[in-house]
């Protein structure tokens, strides 16, 4: 292999560069990224850059001194993947031929019909999404949150910090209970009525009222809430459409194996962008995590150097951490194949938990409140073999 | 200075006890009987490296998996970019004993604001 192009220069591609260059691959490396800034951790965006307490050198998850030896092509957009010429098409007209491609091209943030060009409504996933966010939260006002989920609960515990009014809208009857279940997705989100931050439940919004800048959120229930600014935390959908016709079957993104092989020879996809099949679930399931980003190329980088002569791992169980209103959250597992969830240390009062889910007395996910240690220990029985 | 820490006998291993100063420094007992001081605070955010995975003589961060070496502080990883301090243990009379080191330490940047602005 002479040429591995890695489409996507966030963590996961950098991920997947650092793995190529450590696992004795020495050719040509071309890392393509359509934001023009080097690679960059997202997790502080909605809370401790939102917060001013980072600065944007803080951000960098390249380290001091670090050479890669890679050509970086940033600004600029894959826009297609031909199979027959082994090229990676670019927005600029320019193309990389690559014998190996890494398709780490991540999600994009979901939006609101027509909240296009109004003014005041953000939503948050990339460092400039950030910067305009941070800026219009320094000015103060009411900001009212769509979504209950990760994203939108650090966001209104970071503006509820700052001083903001904050009030936090969701469809669903409990913010959270997708990745934590029912009974725990209601303790976490709990936390926003412990700070005086408002949470209306199980209502959708049917749109935004303003002439060129927002100033309320019209709900189906025929409330309106007045906005100076509002958050759209409404989810991602995999940026994928580059690949359409290339080959490369998708299916809610990239569809790979346990070790990121896509349904084409010499491609692997990683991170947010990539539905890779879980054996613990015996089901795809697309990870939108840091630590999925970070370690998942590991496996895909040496699959793709392997050239499919590799027996594919297991995953270690999905993980991810939060923190909202000083409380440090962190879960790992599947709660969704869960039939029990029961509190083994702690109160869910004091917001001081560690919940374990079973499912026939297993434990199949863990779930900590301020509990680090705990927690630690009950993951690494989960990614036992 | 040497700082008593705590008595080996208390230390089991594959433990870690933490030594409260400013800022924290850890002892870790690793399971093949060596005695190592890093700073306890994670570079990258505030957590206690005490309460970490310790593995042969790596320990894992509790929050986000950056590994540290406890030989030479040195990290394996993001979201960490920078390596801990090493601190010189020495065990006498069965009483673990640790000299701080005089670097400066590298400590994530919202406990560095906070130490800069002194106690609360």
């Amino acid at each position: 292999m002479r040429t591995v192009a890695v489409v996507g220069a966030s963590l996961a591609g950098l991920s997947a560069a650092r793995s190529l260059r450590k696992q004795g691959y020495d050719g040509r490396l071309v890392v393509i990224g359509d934001e023009t800034h080097r690679p960059y951790d997202r997790p502080p965006l909605s809370k401790e850059f939102l917060a001013g307490a980072l600065g944007e050198a803080d951000l960098a998850l390249e380290t001091d001194g670090e050479d890669l030896r890679a050509e970086w092509l940033l600004g600029t957009r894959a826009t297609g993947l031909d199979r027959a010429e082994r090229a990676v098409r670019l927005a600029d007209g320019r193309e990389v031929r690559a014998d190996g491609v890494v398709i780490a091209t991540g999600a994009a943030a979901r939006t609101l019909p027509g909240s296009a060009g109004l003014a005041g409504v953000h939503v948050l996933r990339t460092l400039d999404d950030a910067r305009a966010l941070r800026d219009e939260l320094a000015l103060g006002g009411r900001l009212v949150v769509i979504g209950g989920g990760f994203i939108g609960a650090e966001v209104a515990s970071t503006a509820y910090a700052l001083g903001v009014d904050v009030t936090v809208v969701e469809v669903a009857p409990t913010p959270l209970a997708g990745p934590l279940g029912e009974t725990m997705g209601g303790v976490v989100s709990a936390l926003h009525a412990d700070h005086g931050v408002r949470l209306l439940c199980g209502v959708g919004v049917k749109g935004l009222s303003g002439e060129t800048r927002v100033d309320a959120v019209l709900l189906e229930d025929g409330r309106s809430i007045p906005a100076d600014i509002v958050v759209v935390g409404v989810g991602a959908r995999p940026c994928v459409e580059w690949l359409e016709g290339s080959g490369v079957e998708l299916d809610n993104g990239v569809k790979c194996g346990a070790d990121g092989r896509t349904s084409l020879a010499g491609v692997v996809a990683v991170g947010d962008c990539a539905n890779w099949y879980d054996p613990r679930l015996g089901a795809h399931r697309r990870v939108e995590h840091w630590t999925g980003a970070r370690e998942r190329p590991d496996a895909a980088v040496a699959a793709l150097l392997a050239g499919g002569e590799l027996e594919a791992g297991m995953p270690r169980p999905p993980y991810f951490w939060s923190d909202q209103y000083g409380v440090k959250i962190q879960f790992a597992g599947h709660a969704g194949v869960s039939d029990s969830v029961t509190v083994e240390v702690g109160a869910v009062d004091d917001r001081n938990v560690l919940a374990v889910y079973r499912r026939a007395g297993v434990p199949v996910a863990v779930l900590g409140m301020n509990q680090p240690r705990l927690f630690m220990r009950w993951r690494k029985q989960l990614s036992a073999p | 200075m040497m700082i008593p820490a705590c008595r080996l006998a208390d230390l089991p291993r594959g433990e870690a006890f933490r030594l409260d100063i400013d800022p924290p420094v850890s002892v870790f007992h690793t399971d093949d009987g060596e005695v190592f001081a890093i700073d306890d605070t994670c570079t990258h955010q505030d957590a206690s490296l005490a309460d970490g995975w310790l593995e042969g003589c790596e320990v894992e961060c509790p929050l986000h998996s950056s590994k540290f070496d406890l030989r030479t502080g040195a990290v394996d990883a993001p979201p960490a970019k920078l390596p801990v301090r090493t601190h010189e243990v020495m065990v006498e009379d069965g009483v673990i004993y640790v000299r701080v080191s005089t670097d400066a330490p590298n400590l994530p940047p919202c406990v560095a604001a906070r130490l800069a602005a002194g106690p609360a």
